[in-house]
């Protein structure tokens, strides 16, 4: 065994590599530009295509016509290339065409701070597609996240056939670690499902017991095959059917919220005696745990769990966690996005707030005072 | 071979409207050519020309606005041998411009067929990017102030391969569709047609008017011989063969002893251009060497030779959580810019913190331990100066020791590199050292 030093993003180029991706394209963008960088060195040696796109919209564009030929593809960005993206990602959603995004956040709003980090986006990630249909978001803490969630969202993506993001920030991505990267234990991987062989045909048809549809690439010499971003129905024509509309619109939504409980990853640290819990992801956790580390064994213990699955909100498990704790403290890097879904999910429980939007990475320290003083002035 | 047209959905386009017959001709160009409908992938743009791929029998893709190029031009480089025909009108012209260019110049072998009408059907006949000035519209006066694009001299102008502008009523049009498609690269047929729905209401355009007008127009006629070149797959996949195959970053084992216990901060200050974060890759490569657990956080401006360069690094026998410092174990200081940005951390040391420094930087008040270096009469250039203070740094045995340091120098470094690197971090001396 031995350490690699990586950069997040460097991980996240592996973990698709890993994952069978064979087609990137991306913008460059200050904090995602290193993806960019190690999928061009990876992709091409292996019959793969890298692309430079003339613009984020190109280039998520490009991924979402590889992908409908059967390719795993990936793109990557930031906050101001998302806002780019969101009308092919409502194409992705509603179309179920598998792509992973790696949104690598920074300090916004707008230009806001290319080097600088926050977790400014989690709500823009969900919200940030016309019709409101659920994506799924995974955030990781650390370089080994980035690599293993990179091949889990593949997973997910390819089996649900939507969209998954990866949910990094600056201080996740351009943190070099080492990393042992025979040590981590992979993940199976998963490919599309293929329709059901004698049975004629249609692009969106879903048999009984699934709800996504089996997938054939365009392209393919065999059977025609329809893609279209308008209001379709199994046979992938325009429909105006009010109840199938409906159908297909339940099936999207449930196909990701139901399954939530299969993929709700987290870590969780709890001490029996803690009345209060830490619940937070992405780069925060990592100053987290050493709060609950300093504190583990002392008379003033605290419990955290971190989220590694933040879109859809695994609800089940926030409950299971949160059931004996008087106080639940949130920490994110913005002013208080995640701490809304915590809200809701935990209705008569106190949930405090502790967060900021300066680029700066939250501190132990902070993290000390709040559970030593409350929440702090906002 | 049959027609690839879907009995079951024919076209729906208004009585005399230029798409229904580009629909027929279209069909029977693939007739001509022998095309089975899966060798066909229809990418249509949004409007009037996005109805076009539920016409036919073959693969269809039905895109965004000005966004189908896009969309091609992923399914073309996943297939290669996919006959990829995409239909856009002018709005779609005017939206998804840059992506027109770039297709242009990237020259994949494409097929595009703006369906040019000279206005927005769908939407109440707005004015797009090719109504003339003296039409009349759906956006009242905002036409008569904007210039019409040419569509084929822009193609031609950004490097396009294959540019033909045309009538819609023109005789051989299945012909020249075939022409266009077999075009081993990017190809753009500017089809000028009517829209009756719409333009016709207010404007007079006959298959007469067209032909007048194209006849003041120069002549764009098939390929366009200065932009003549390989087609953009193949020469990325020829391009492609010739690269060797990546290998996994370098791992480092555990050789040595790390020189103390507990977790250790080194923060290094600079400037941009003195080659920080290579020193700070260099210190992380040390604690590998060492079995240490290693986070390495950067920070610096976006302009690329100006302003500070900051690296903090952490050695840790433990997991490594907070990747920030807040008690360094040391601070190496080569640059004012640097020192500048983390003034406030100077304030809070004590004396079991080491501060290397350049001798003639301006240091804020502190109570570290300073070890200035003059690095000028040692002939140690101001790139050389973050990496000349780790051996200083490795002398004092904080963080990490001589031994890590040279494992680290080997594993970041090959010939001719090397030896001046080793030779700098063993002769570099401090100020009453």
């Amino acid at each position: 065994m031995g350490f690699a030093l990586m950069e997040g993003n460097e991980a996240i180029a592996w973990g698709a590599f890993e994952s069978g991706c064979r087609f990137f394209a991306g913008y460059p963008i200050t904090p995602a530009t290193t993806i960019f960088n190690t999928m061009l060195r990876l992709l091409p040696p292996v019959g793969g295509v890298c692309l430079q796109g003339e613009d984020e919209i190109a280039s998520i564009g490009s991924c979402l016509g590889a992908s409908m030929a059967g390719l795993k593809v990936m793109t990557a960005t930031s906050g101001p290339g998302l806002s780019l993206y969101s009308e092919h990602l409502s194409f992705a959603i509603g179309s179920e065409i598998p792509i992973v995004i790696a949104l690598v956040q920074r300090l916004g709003p707008s230009t806001g701070s290319a080097t600088r980090g926050a977790d400014g986006d989690i709500q823009f990630m969900r919200w940030g597609n016309s019709g409101g249909l659920p994506v799924i978001a995974l955030a990781p803490s650390d370089t080994k996240d980035c690599f293993l969630l990179t091949m889990h969202a593949f997973n997910l993506a390819e089996e649900f056939r939507c969209p998954v993001f990866l949910a990094s920030n600056k201080e996740v991505s351009m943190t070099k670690e080492g990393l042992d990267m025979d040590a981590i234990e992979r993940p199976e991987i998963i490919d599309r499902t293929t329709p059901p062989a004698g049975e004629a045909f249609l692009p969106f048809d879903v048999r009984s017991g699934s709800r996504v549809p089996g997938f054939l690439p365009i392209g393919n010499p065999f059977i025609p095959v329809r893609q279209t971003s308008s209001t379709h129905g199994p046979d992938g024509y325009i429909t105006t059917d009010p109840d199938r509309i409906a159908r297909n619109q339940e099936r999207l939504r449930d196909k990701i919220l139901s399954a939530i409980g299969r993929f709700s990853y987290h870590e969780a640290y709890m001490e029996k005696a803690a009345d209060t819990l830490i619940l937070t992801y992405g780069v925060t956790a990592r100053a987290a745990k050493d709060v609950y580390d300093r504190r583990k064994g002392t008379d003033r213990p605290v419990s955290l769990l971190v989220l590694k699955t933040i879109w859809p909100v695994p609800e089940a498990l926030i409950r299971e966690k949160a059931e004996g704790a008087k106080r639940i403290i949130v920490l994110e890097m913005n002013d208080g996005q995640y701490v809304r879904e915590i809200r809701r999910v935990l209705p008569g429980k106190q949930v405090d707030f502790c967060g900021g939007m300066n680029g700066r990475l939250i501190t132990p320290h902070r993290i000390e005072e709040v559970l030593t003083h409350g929440q702090p002035a906002q | 071979m049959a027609s690839l047209l879907n009995k079951e959905r024919p076209p729906v386009f208004c009585p005399g409207c230029t798409h229904d017959r580009i629909a027929g001709i279209l069909d029977k160009a693939f007739q001509n050519m022998g095309l089975k409908g899966t060798e066909i992938a229809m990418v249509s743009d949004i409007g009037c020309s996005g109805l076009f791929d539920t016409f036919f029998h073959t693969h269809a893709f039905h895109g965004l606005h000005g966004r189908a190029l896009t969309n091609a031009t992923g399914l073309k480089l996943a297939y290669p041998d996919l006959n990829v025909v995409v239909t856009m009108g002018d709005g779609g012209m005017g939206i998804g411009g840059a992506h027109f260019l770039s297709a242009c110049r990237r020259n994949l072998d494409l097929t595009l067929l703006v369906l040019n009408n000279f206005n927005f059907g769908m939407t109440g006949g707005q004015f797009s990017a090719t109504t003339p000035p003296d039409a009349l519209v759906g956006s009242g006066f905002l036409n008569r102030l904007e210039r019409p694009l040419d569509v084929c001299k822009v193609a031609a102008s950004a490097g396009a391969t294959y540019v033909t502008r045309c009538s819609a009523y023109r005789k051989d049009l299945a012909k020249e569709i075939e022409r266009a498609v077999r075009h081993k690269g990017f190809s753009v047929i500017d089809i000028w047609g009517i829209c009756t729905g719409r333009y016709t209401k207010k404007n007079k355009l006959s298959p007469g008017t067209i032909e007048e007008d194209l006849s003041h127009l120069p002549p764009f006629e098939g390929p366009v011989e200065e932009n003549r070149r390989a087609e953009y797959g193949s020469l990325y996949r020829e391009t492609a063969k010739t690269l060797g195959p990546v290998t996994p970053p370098v791992s480092l084992e555990a050789t040595h002893a790390p020189p103390g216990e507990g977790r250790q901060g080194v923060v290094i200050l600079g400037d941009a251009g003195q080659r920080i974060i290579t020193a700070g890759d260099i210190l992380c490569l040390a604690g590998l060497s060492a079995g240490l657990r290693v986070t390495q956080k950067n920070e610096y401006n976006i302009t690329v030779l100006r302003g500070p360069s900051i690296s903090e690094v952490i050695l840790s026998p433990e997991e490594i959580g907070y990747t920030g410092i807040e008690r360094p174990a040391a601070i190496l200081a080569v640059g004012q810019e640097g020192v500048g940005r983390r003034s406030p951390l100077f304030a809070d040391l004590d004396a079991e913190t080491l501060v290397i420094h350049s001798h003639d930087l301006t240091l804020p008040r502190t109570n570290g331990q300073t070890i200035p270096v003059d690095f000028k009469a040692q002939g140690i250039k101001l790139p050389e100066r973050a990496l000349a203070s780790l051996g200083v740094l490795a002398g004092f045995g904080r963080a990490i020791t001589p031994e890590m340091l040279e494992s680290a120098l080997r594993a970041q470094f090959k010939d001719p590199v090397l030896a001046p690197s080793l030779e700098l971090v063993h002769r570099v001396e401090y100020l009453g050292g």
